[in-house]
């Protein structure tokens, strides 16, 4: 299982990024990045502060001028495409920072997003799976919990019809409470056939929700981990993260 | 007839109408100034050049081209907002990467310009431009006389602000643009053409000073002048308002253009320079603005 994981062909992957570098101005960040994520699967970048996570993830998005490369997501090159065009193939991205809209309300928030093909959660179905957003849909978007934030910038990408979806660290900062609640939407969302690429810092909460870990270090993946075999690799993985 | 601290009612309600009058002009341009501001992060100078582009064009239509009025209500923000979308795509797009300042200087350029090219053409001593026949004459109105166009223009004023405040505040359209004037990167990353939207928001903008400047035609003589001296005080109320927010820049352009009728009826010395005078108190107490909001 772990080596056929490990083997995943370039072909039959929905992301395969080959040399993926990038850079903020002048400071060169991702010194080639290398990973698959295959269709259906949940797959976590692990690293330290620094390593280059979040800036995959943005650049994977087109959402950083310089970059070079190669991001192929269901056979298609993304490296030169503008982030809307990269959104309209089929990627939904959630910053970090959550990116509410204060000056608009919960409901506009969640209905930003444009529909980029058939397929999507409808609101119904978004509103069946955060109750708590239901009830808070006239309130201004940034008025809402940390906790409820981030729900909210789920929600809404849940809505576009994209099946692949990029998430910068769910789950900090926020009451474990929630992120087991989070952990449980992204099991659900698995099930309904959704990829996703997770950037995470809480172990653990990745542990739980994963397929495998690639572990990210000073803009490199330098090792990758099946979540089946994390147990015998824990040693390995403190080293890595520092915890 | 009762008389207010010694103020007859007719020079009263003469100077509120007047006021109204100014105010309605006030909002429609700190209203464009605002949106665009908000989207594209640019002071647009040349606001009041495109206002008087928006009188010369009504009448170069109806002179030229015999398009009435009604036409030219229409017709005109079209065209001169067509200016603004090439003068984006060309231009001011290609600043967006500077420092917001280099956006002002070349507003402030092309204004001089435009006016330079209608000063030449045109000669400054001012063109006529009649009042449509369906709104000639006035209406007694028992306490004072309110000639009809006049009337016309503060409703046409109202109901246009209040259709752009709508449209921003209540419609899906206006959600994209208050994201995108938040975080228009992230907007993007959803799949929404910011670029394209900066585009269209800065023609409207431009639509909404040549709409402002048809409105103006029939009452101020159209000359190339008349933006340069209307847009100081424009600028003004967006300060005194707020950069970037709508209703403050409707609210704010109504209320000073009567807080400036009314200084002419109590203090005329003062009328001139009373904008002015709020706008320094405002500045010290409320740096944002009324409406603003602090980043």
């Amino acid at each position: 299982m772990a080596e056929a994981a490990r083997k995943t062909e370039f072909a039959t992957a929905a992301l395969a990024v080959r040399d993926l570098q990038a850079w903020y101005d002048e400071s060169h960040i991702l010194h080639g990045i290398n990973f698959d994520v295959a269709p259906g699967e949940v797959v976590t970048l692990l690293g330290r502060n620094g390593a280059g996570k979040t800036t995959t993830l943005r650049a994977i998005m087109g959402l950083i001028a310089k970059r070079t490369g190669s991001v192929q997501f269901e056979g298609r090159e993304l490296i030169n495409l503008p982030a809307r065009a990269i959104a309209k193939a089929g990627i939904a991205f959630c910053p970090e920072e959550r990116g509410i809209f204060s000056s608009l309300s919960v409901d506009e928030n969640l209905m930003l997003p444009p529909v980029i093909k058939p397929g999507g959660l409808s609101r119904e179905d978004v509103l069946t799976m955060f109750p708590n957003l239901r009830e808070r849909l006239t309130s201004q978007g940034t008025k809402l919990s940390g906790g409820e934030q981030q729900m909210l910038a789920i929600a809404r990408i849940l809505r576009t019809g994209a099946k692949f979806l990029l998430l910068d660290e769910p789950t900090e900062g926020l009451a474990p409470v929630i992120v087991q609640q989070i952990g449980r939407t992204l099991a659900t969302l698995k099930q309904q056939g959704f990829t996703i690429v997770l950037v995470e810092q809480n172990f653990h909460f990745a542990a739980s929700v994963a397929d495998r870990h690639y572990v990210v270090e000073q803009g490199r993946v330098i090792d990758m981990i099946p979540n089946t075999e994390i147990q015998t690799n824990l040693g390995k993985l403190h080293a890595y993260l520092g915890v | 007839m009762f008389e207010l601290l010694g103020i007859p009612p007719q020079a009263l309600f003469g100077q509120l109408l007047l006021g109204l009058i100014n105010g309605s002009f006030y909002a429609l341009l700190s209203l464009g100034l605002a949106v665009i501001f908000g989207l594209l992060n640019i002071i647009n100078f040349s606001h009041g050049a495109q206002y008087m582009m928006g009188a010369f064009v009504a009448w170069m239509g109806l002179t030229w081209l015999g398009i009435p009025y009604w036409g030219a209500l229409l017709i005109v923000p079209l065209v001169v907002g067509a200016t603004g979308v090439a003068i984006e795509r060309l231009m001011i797009s290609r600043l967006y990467h500077l420092d917001h300042l280099y956006g002002l200087l070349l507003t402030f350029g092309l204004a001089l310009i435009i006016q330079g090219l209608f000063r030449n053409q045109f000669g400054v001593s001012g063109l006529p431009y009649s009042i449509p026949p369906q709104l000639s004459g006035g209406t007694n109105l028992g306490f004072m006389f309110l000639p009809n166009y006049r009337g016309w223009v503060v409703i046409a004023s109202l109901i246009v602000c209040f259709g752009t405040w709508f449209a921003i505040e209540r419609t899906r359209l206006g959600a994209y643009l208050r994201a995108a004037t938040e975080n228009p990167t992230l907007v993007g990353a959803f799949g929404i053409n910011v670029p394209r939207m900066i585009t269209l928001t800065y023609g409207f903008g431009v639509a909404l000073a040549a709409f402002a400047g048809v409105l103006a035609a029939p009452i101020y003589s159209v000359n190339p002048n008349m933006g340069a001296d209307l847009i100081i005080v424009v600028f003004a109320v967006v300060v005194i308002g707020g950069m970037g927010s709508i209703l403050g820049a409707i609210l704010t352009g109504f209320g000073l253009g009567i807080v400036e009728g009314l200084t002419k009826v109590f203090y005329p010395e003062a009328s001139s320079v009373a904008i002015f005078v709020i706008m320094a108190i405002v500045l010290l107490v409320k740096p944002a603005g009324l409406f603003g909001r602090t980043a």
